[in-house]
């Protein structure tokens, strides 16, 4: 067990996470019924309010804090329980975090800022959204600092040891999002805070759309490694087993720093300002990630067949139906996998070039990212929910929780399949996104859109009610674990923080060389994003005066 | 580092896959012009309604088998003087700005799927096989009125 006041900020971060997580599932609820004309909205509440409160919420408050009360946990267990500096920092780490998301949540309730979560200039919110947003981020920044500092203190203490691999992955992450915040960082304070406080009248647009989108793509793998860490390192002890490879871990980690940031453009496909040359580029290193992605894939297999095998399982197949299903701790985080097949070869499809326009801001981007963040990160999320509250308040994950977890696993599936295929189908007939329901004044092909049995407004809201069902029955557990279920006094009632065993024997010293990967990541972001920003500002056009259009 | 020698073989057949991926698309964009919307021509977002071609929105014929058609996007419709009319099996030039804020022009059932960033102006090269009535679209958010930005083209 460790230390309690690392457990009270771990759980004070996934408080915080889960109480976003509450206010953006029931934001999305009322979006499904308000595109389903089923409900319309008082005077005072807007669509897009509520939209840029979901993507907020759920994009990046639930799934940063929760990143971040789990990395703590990870770190405490693995490399020792923090000191009081780092335990300092991390509190004003965590409170500059949260200052900054009640901010910007003030600003979209308060109807300042229905700018959405990408906050595209020159629609001006508030310049107090903006603020919120900068504060979030650099809360973020404080309570990584804390991190690196007692993983810097485990390595000196520790001299030519590789670190434990979970404290190696959470490193690479924050890594990742240190060089990836820079570009938003740039944006806001150098650009958005001096317009929206009128100290300039003007902003570069599209220069603003770059330095977004030079942090927006490696935002979701900020996301996504945590899930990735909860594959390598918690899956292989739920199945009995060891990490398959720990250098092929590590590895593929440090792949993903170099190829998650200089890859921006391809989410500006079908705008100008930017060469084709540099474009495709960017798409070439995006689907570098590949690479990674496919070695995650081998190992997570490699590790159940070998769990499976070691089991009894006979045979070609035998082995997958030896492996845990009835552990909802495994089987979660089993169904979030398989649903990232669909969402890794969608992703796929949006970063092929010109294959974009055919998808680029319609309804399949919103399903793409409901199978993406939506499930695979999510729902691992919720399968670590299940062992890590209760690990941190010493409580039993009691038999009725485990089958109530089943049940809020299987809706979610459920609602996700039904949500998002509807939301892949009508973006290719060619219904857009972020848009409140509308007929186009009853033009035929609207009406051809949403004619099907999938491709209905109908599937989209059933799909979104059992997912919002699902969401309460979470919040539900996550109550209970957290304050009510009965104390574990029993050893065989305490839960476990399962970390699998990971042989380094063989994992080569430079892989943990971080100047390395820091080096070669700085030389591709160079690479990708030199030239083609020089000449963005060097031939930029007069600036766009700021509007608010809501 | 030890490599599994299943894993060696399923890394190669993903890395020679994803080489001849890149390939055909590279291929298609670079030496068949397949790529998506795009141009380098900036524009003063205060000035869209004096400057060229943009003072006289809407289409304009070329030569005997281009069409140019200029589009100004703006919260929340496109500036046409009439209705939009161009034939089938010529190309249609797209030349697109905003003069507000970020919109796109998206016509439905086609590869047209422009962004309109003011300052910037966005072009797309598009030769329309069927004729009827399409419908034009905004797909980027842009305000209260986003879902009521739309308009029409006919291909005759």
């Amino acid at each position: 067990m460790i230390a309690a006041q690392d457990r009270k900020l771990a759980l004070s971060n996934i408080g915080v996470a889960y109480t976003a997580f509450l206010l953006g599932t029931l934001c999305g609820l009322l979006q499904v019924f308000i595109r389903n004309d089923a409900i319309q909205l008082p005077a005072w509440l807007d669509y897009y309010q509520i939209l840029t409160a979901h993507g907020v919420l759920l994009a990046l408050i639930f799934t940063t804090f929760f990143i971040f009360g789990f990395f703590v946990t990870g770190m405490s267990k693995s490399l020792g329980n923090f000191g009081p500096k780092v335990r300092l920092v991390s509190w004003i780490g965590f409170w500059v975090t949260v200052i900054g998301t009640v901010l910007a949540t003030a600003m979209i309730v308060s109807g300042e800022a229905s700018v959405l979560y990408t906050f595209y200039a020159p629609l001006k919110a508030s310049g107090w959204y903006y603020v919120g947003l900068a504060l979030f981020v650099v809360g973020t920044w404080i309570s990584s600092f804390a991190l690196v500092s007692h993983y810097m203190v485990w390595r000196k203490t520790n001299k030519g040891q590789l670190s434990p691999l979970f404290a190696f992955m959470t490193i690479t992450t924050i890594i990742l999002w240190l060089i990836a915040c820079l570009g938003v960082v740039a944006t806001v304070l150098f650009q958005y805070i001096p317009w929206t406080f009128g100290w300039v009248d003007t902003i570069d647009v599209e220069l603003s759309r770059s330095l977004f989108w030079y942090f927006g793509h490696p935002l979701v793998y900020f996301w996504l490694l945590p899930a990735y860490m909860a594959w390598y390192v918690i899956v292989p002890k739920l199945v009995g087993t060891t990490v398959f490879s720990d250098s092929l871990a590590r590895l593929s980690f440090v792949l993903f720093i170099l190829f998650s940031i200089p890859v921006g453009f391809h989410h500006q496909l079908t705008e100008p300002g930017i060469s084709n040359f540099w474009k495709f580029l960017q798409v070439m290193l995006t689907f570098m990630v590949i690479i990674p992605s496919l070695m995650t894939a081998f190992s997570m297999f490699a590790t159940f067949e070998t769990a499976g095998r070691k089991n009894g399982g006979k045979g070609l197949f035998g082995w997958f139906t030896k492996l845990p299903w009835k552990d909802i701790r495994f089987t979660s985080i089993f169904v979030a996998m398989a649903f990232f097949i669909p969402g890794g070869a969608g992703g796929i499809i949006n970063a092929s070039f010109q294959l974009n326009e055919v998808v680029h801001n319609t309804l399949w981007v919103v399903g793409h990212f409901h199978i993406t963040v939506g499930t695979p990160v999510a729902m691992t999320f919720m399968g670590l929910t299940f062992w890590l509250i209760p690990y941190l308040t010493g409580r039993k994950f009691t038999k009725a929780m485990q089958k109530l977890g089943f049940v809020q696993i299987v809706t979610w599936s459920v609602g996700m399949l039904m949500m998002s295929t509807a939301q892949h189908v009508l973006g290719l007939l060619g219904a857009p996104r972020r848009t409140a329901f509308s007929s186009y004044n009853n033009h035929a092909s609207t009406l051809e859109w949403f004619d099907g049995i999938i491709s209905s407004h109908v599937t989209m809201a059933i799909g979104g009610s059992i997912l919002f069902l699902s969401a309460m029955l979470l919040i539900y557990i996550v109550v209970m674990t957290m304050f009510l279920s009965p104390k574990a006094v029993k050893e065989k009632d305490m839960v476990e923080f399962p970390m699998a065993e990971s042989g380094k024997a063989s994992t080569p010293k430079f892989l943990e060389n971080w100047w390395i990967w820091i080096g070669i990541a700085f030389a591709l972001i160079f690479i990708a994003y030199a030239i083609p920003l020089g000449d963005m500002i060097q031939h930029a056009p007069p600036g766009a005066e700021g509007l608010k259009t809501w | 580092m030890h490599f599994h020698k299943y894993e060696k073989i399923w890394l190669v057949f993903g890395i020679v896959a994803l080489t001849i991926f890149l390939g055909v698309v590279g291929v298609s964009a670079f030496s068949h012009d397949h790529t998506p919307a795009g141009g380098m021509h900036t524009i003063d977002p205060k000035k869209v309604n004096e400057t060229a071609p943009f003072d006289k929105p809407g289409v304009t014929q070329l030569d005997d088998d281009t069409y140019q058609v200029a589009i100004v996007a703006m919260a929340f419709g496109y500036t046409t003087p009439e209705k939009l009319r161009v034939p089938a099996g010529k190309e249609i030039v797209f030349h697109v700005t905003s003069s507000d804020v970020v919109h796109s022009f998206t016509i439905d059932n086609t590869k047209v799927n422009m962004m309109a960033v003011p300052g910037q102006i966005t072009m797309k090269s598009y030769t329309f096989t069927e004729p009827g009535k399409y419908l034009i679209l905004c797909n980027e958010y842009c305000g209260t009125g986003h879902h009521m930005m739309f308009n029409e083209i006919e291909v005759y």
